[in-house]
This record gives structure tokens, sequence and C-alpha cells, in this order.
């Protein structure tokens, strides 16, 4: 039995959809990333895994559970993190937890093991309101919350947006820990430098998964030739190279642009040699390794 | 908007037309044991008047007091034994005008045109020629409230009031807040059930609202000098009952709305104005066009309010507020029952 299943998964909200034929499984304990920009679908896509809200159309097990019919029996085995902080801001560190030890009648003695290591580091400040927390921290004691009750299935809903990229390592690390122990855990990020530390990841755009796949394979099947260029003017530089001859498509990361092109018709000198007529100075172009986002990007240009 | 333009029209019309301190209807109710001439004349002519109706005639004393605790009559005119008689050999005659002066006002009311029709009376008689001149004396009895303090009146009415908006505006944004928080999203996913949160939600505000029925209680009694004339036991009963319908209120409007502003808006609206205005606290019912008096009949302060003055100020017992405790304790069933069924089980 599969950890969640997923099957022909339909969603709209009036007449914008959100998820269109969904289908997807995870397995037990892996770590799976669902991949995506913001309105993608991801928080709808968790809200109907945890039971939140129905679906229109298809069907979703979480546990061998369906989230329709026996949603009582997967919110008692489910840990769900919002991707908003959702503590109670006025109680402190330690109530919290309590709290919601209590709600899933447990206590914090009894799983304390599973989340020692994480609440560990916010216990000094355990009197704390868990409003006056730090971003960090309220990621951390939300965590704890979601696993005081040995949940056999985590979701976590973008749990490093707004998170400094300190604590964005330290959550990951947390998570590859809390994997080893045997949970099952399904995390949604826009961050796609994230992509590469899931055991699989689903990518996913406008409501439709555009693959499934372990991050390596992904990466391998991208079968294009990848150059990252870079000059003195960048944002005019975007303009030229995409009307390029011979660049098939271009797209602006960070520092450097990433292109794709055609190797018969264009080089490295070539394009060196066009670029430097049009007036750039300062050339750069190498060849790179394909990330998860020029997949992405790739697989999303593809679906248009 | 729609708030914002038809709150006027809706004041205006309610305070213009429906709601005034104007007493009508009035039910009469007559004692007459010396069934005279001039006495039923007096009686036509109060039967005639267009503020007052006689519904019935008593036969003896002791059913006075009970008309009043039964609220089957507004005033009691009691003519004395000979009235007639005394008119003719003494030049003089009484007649008692009783009336219930919990809600002062009315009875000071209610009393000047009862006085204004005898004087009436008196007068053209005597100008006929056809009964002896003499004086005929209203003599005015205000029963329970004999200071005509308008505490009295005020007290079971704040009461009412205070009661309700506290519970009700506190609940009414418990659960809505949890929504707008977002910590609604993380208890739905966990096995606590509808019901537990209702509760949960309802225990502290149950209590805090206990703790302030005592203070009004208390500085009514001390400060404004207004006796807890029945069973304490039975007005502390009667307050809790309606405490409870209160919280319920303000609980399925905390299940029905989204943000803490609509909660607030929606109670404030739904529960202030119709309490102040409609539950007889300020403006007698009884004179309002029907509608509105069907509209006040579902306002829980209503039946609170008319409990509390018969409990508090008339000191009957339980049998005479039996009524109020049925439709109350209705009413918190039935609240209750439809905001477990209302509560959302998913977001």
């Amino acid at each position: 039995m599969n950890a969640v299943d997923v099957i022909q998964l339909d969603k709209a909200y009036g007449t914008v959809t959100a998820l269109t034929a969904l289908s997807f499984s995870v397995n037990r304990g892996e770590l799976f990333g669902i991949i995506g920009p913001d309105g993608a679908g991801k928080t709808t896509l968790f809200r109907i895994l945890t039971t939140l809200i129905l679906p229109d159309r298809g069907k979703a097990l979480v546990d061998g559970y369906d989230v329709v019919k026996d949603y009582k029996e997967i919110r008692k085995r489910v840990g769900y993190m919002p991707g908003r902080f959702s503590l109670y801001q006025d109680m402190t560190v330690e109530e919290n937890l309590r709290f919601f030890a209590t709600v899933f009648g447990t206590t914090i003695e009894e799983n304390y093991t599973l989340i020692e290591d994480i609440y560990k580091q916010i216990e000094p400040f355990k009197t704390r309101k868990a409003g006056k927390l730090s971003g960090g921290m309220k990621q951390k004691l939300a965590l704890s919350c979601a696993l005081i009750h040995k949940p056999s299935v985590l979701f976590l809903d973008e749990p490093t947006t707004g998170v400094d990229p300190v604590s964005r390592k330290e959550f990951w690390a947390m998570l590859t820990r809390l994997k080893e122990q045997g949970i099952t855990i399904v995390v949604s990020t826009p961050y796609m430098d994230e992509a590469v530390l899931c055991d699989r990841i689903a990518l996913i755009r406008k409501g439709t998964f555009l693959d499934i796949e372990t991050p390596g394979q992904i990466i391998d099947n991208f079968k294009e030739t990848l150059w990252a260029v870079k000059a003195d003017k960048m944002s005019s530089l975007l303009q030229d190279l995409r009307t390029l001859d011979g660049v098939k498509t271009c797209f602006s990361f960070g520092d450097v642009h990433h292109i794709t092109v055609d190797d018969k018709r264009l080089t490295i000198v070539s394009l060196g040699d066009r670029l430097s007529r049009q007036g750039y100075r300062e050339i750069e172009i190498k060849p790179i390794q394909a990330t998860i986002e020029d997949c992405y990007m790739q697989m999303s240009q593809n679906a248009e | 908007m729609l708030i914002l333009l038809g709150m006027p029209i809706v004041q205006i019309v309610l305070f213009g037309f429906a709601i005034t301190t104007e007493v009508k209807n009035v039910r009469v109710a007559v004692f007459d044991p010396s069934k005279d001439e001039l006495t039923r004349r007096i009686i036509d002519r109060i039967d005639a008047n267009e503020y007052m109706n006689v519904t019935q005639y008593l036969t003896d004393n002791a059913a006075i007091n009970n008309v009043f605790r039964k609220n089957q009559a507004d005033l009691v005119v009691v003519f004395s034994d000979h009235f007639s008689d005394d008119l003719l050999h003494t030049g003089k005659t009484s007649v008692q005008l009783v009336a219930d002066a919990t809600d002062p006002n009315t009875a000071t009311m209610l009393v000047g045109y009862a006085t204004n029709v005898i004087r009436a009376v008196q007068a053209e008689n005597t100008q006929s020629g056809y009964i002896p001149a003499g004086n005929i004396i209203p003599q005015v009895k205000l029963l329970y409230n004999p200071g005509m303090k308008a505490a009295y009146n005020f007290v079971p009415g704040v009461m009412g009031l205070i009661l309700m908006l506290i519970c009700a505006m506190m609940t009414s944004i418990s659960i809505v807040r949890e929504k707008e928080m977002g910590t609604m999203e993380v208890l739905l996913v966990s096995p606590v059930r509808p019901i537990f949160v209702v509760i949960a939600k309802a225990i502290p505000y149950f209590v805090l609202s206990c703790v302030n029925l005592v203070t009004i209680l208390l500085l009514s009694r001390y400060l404004l000098e207004v006796p807890v004339a029945g069973n304490l036991f039975l007005l502390a009963s009667v307050s809790m009952l309606f405490i409870l319908v209160s919280l319920s209120l303000g609980l399925l409007i905390s299940i029905l709305t989204q943000t803490q502003m609509a909660a607030m808006l929606a109670s404030g609206m739904i529960l202030m104005m119709p309490v102040v205005l409609l539950s007889g606290m300020i403006f007698p019912t009884e004179n309002m066009p029907l509608i509105l008096q069907w509209i006040s009949d579902i306002i829980p302060a209503k039946w609170y309010i008319m409990a509390v003055k018969k409990v508090m100020i008339e000191g009957v017992g339980l049998a005479y507020v039996t009524k109020e405790i049925i439709i109350l304790a209705a009413m918190a069933l039935l609240l209750l029952t439809v905001s477990i069924k209302k509560f959302n089980v998913r977001l």
C-alpha cells in the first residue's frame, strides 16, 4: 500500500481550474517534493490530501483511506503544516506543543524522541509567545507540532517560504533525518534548488504535472545543449538572445541567462562573435549542467 | 452597503411609527363590587377609549395580583363597595387604579389615561345634574415598584442587553478568529470533533458571563437598591439559561461568518438593534404593529427580560415563568444543534 495514491483528481474554484486530471503515488518512507511556482495548485492539492477541501472528481487515498469518505481516519494519522504560520500566536512555544499533543490524544513525552532534534533548538525560548518567534523558529515549532502525534504521512506546504537561507538548509536537513525514521513526507516548494534534496519530485504547472521522476532522472532527461551567457547589458541581451537565430529558449537566472541552442547552427565562438558585433562587451559564454529549473522551463515551454 | 443605506430607513420607520413609548390597546381588568349605574358608565367610557379595552371582570380582590402575574391585564380598576351611594351621601367616593410599575413610564401613562376618563365622566355628569355633585377620587396603587424607581424597569432590561451583547459578541469572534488566523486549518486536520470545539469555545465565555451576572446583581442590589424579590436561585438559573442562548447565538454567527469584521457587524446589527428596540426593554412591545411583535417574539432577550421582571421585581415563583423558561430552553437547544450541524468540518 502506498502512502499516497491520487487518481485523476480535478478541482475547480468556480470557473478557475486549480487541478486537472492529477495522478501520482507516493511510496512509503519517501521524501516526495511537489515543485512549482505560486498558483500552480500546490496548496489546493495539499488541502485535498489533508481532507480540508473536497475534490470535484477523482480519487485520493492517504495511508489507504479515502480523503472524502474516511476523512476522520486520515485526520488521526497525518501531520499537516500549512503554508501560512498557523499556530496560536498568543500561546507560548511550550503551550502550543502541549495543546497539539492533547488534541491528538497524546503527550509531549510520548513522542519526544521524534521531535527532540528539532525542539531542542527552540527549547530555550519555550516560554516565549509563538507570535514573537523568528521565521525559522516558527517553522521549527510548527514542524514539532505537526510531528507530535507521530504521523505516518507528513504534509508540508511550502515550509521554507519566507525563511532565511540558513534556516532553509537546516530545515531540509531535519526532513532528511525524519525520513530516516520512516515517516513519509510530502513537501511542496517554489524553490527549485530544494528539489534535488527530495527522493522524487513532481513538477506542477497550472494544475497538471509536467513530470514525476527522481531529480537525477529529470536532469538526465534534459537533452538540450545549455549555455550560460553573461555580458554588460543583461536586460537588452535577453531580448537580443531570444530573437537570435539558433537560440531556442532563453531565460534569466540571476546574474546569467541560460539559453538552449541548436548546436548545428551555433557554437560558443560564433555566438560570442555575433554578440560583440551587436555591441556587447565582457561577454562570457560557457556550457553548463542543467538544473531542475532549466528542466521545468523546458517542459513548460513544451507544454504551451 | 445595504446596511449603510438600509439602516436609516429602517430606523426612521421603526421609531416614527412602530416603536413609541405611547401605550395602546391597554388591557383593563375591572373589579366592581358596587355594580351601580355610575360604575357602569365609567366602565363603558373606559372601554370606549381608543387606548383601552376592558378585557375582564374580576370577582374578588385576590384576583388582582393574579392578573398581573399572569400578564393578563395592564391596569386594574377597582371601585369601592358602595361607589354611587358614597358619592351621594358623603360627597366623595374613591376608585383605585392599580398598575404594574415594573415599567414606571408605562404605569404612569396608564394611570393618566384612566384618571382622565374618570374626570371626564364626572364633569359631564355633574353638568347634566344626573349624578350628585361631588368628588371621585382616583387612588393610584403601583404594584411591585411603589417608589416608581426607573431602575426597576431598566435593571432587567440592562441585564438582558449586557448578557446578550457580552456573550454573543465575545463568542461570535471566537471561532471566526481561528479561521482568520489560520489555526482552524491545523485544528481541522486533527481528530477533534466539532462538538468539542464548540463546547470548548463556549465554556470560558460562560464562566465570564456568570461573573458578569453576579456583578450586575450586586450592583443593582446595593448601588441601585433594586432588591431581588423572588428566588435568587431561580433568577440565577434563568439567567444562565439565557447566557447559554446568547452563547449559542454567538457561536452560530461565528460559524457562519468568514471574518472577524463580518462577525462583529452581524452580532452588532442583528443583536444590538433588535434587543434595544424590540425586546421591550425601552419600548413596550404590546403597542407595536403585529409584524414587529412577531419579530420581537423570536428575540431571546424579550423572554428573558420578562422572566427577570417577574422573578426579580414581582417576586413570583417558578410556575409563573415556565413559559419563558421553556421558550429560552428551546431556543438554546435549536441554536446549539444548528451550530454543531453547520460547523464546517472542511475549509
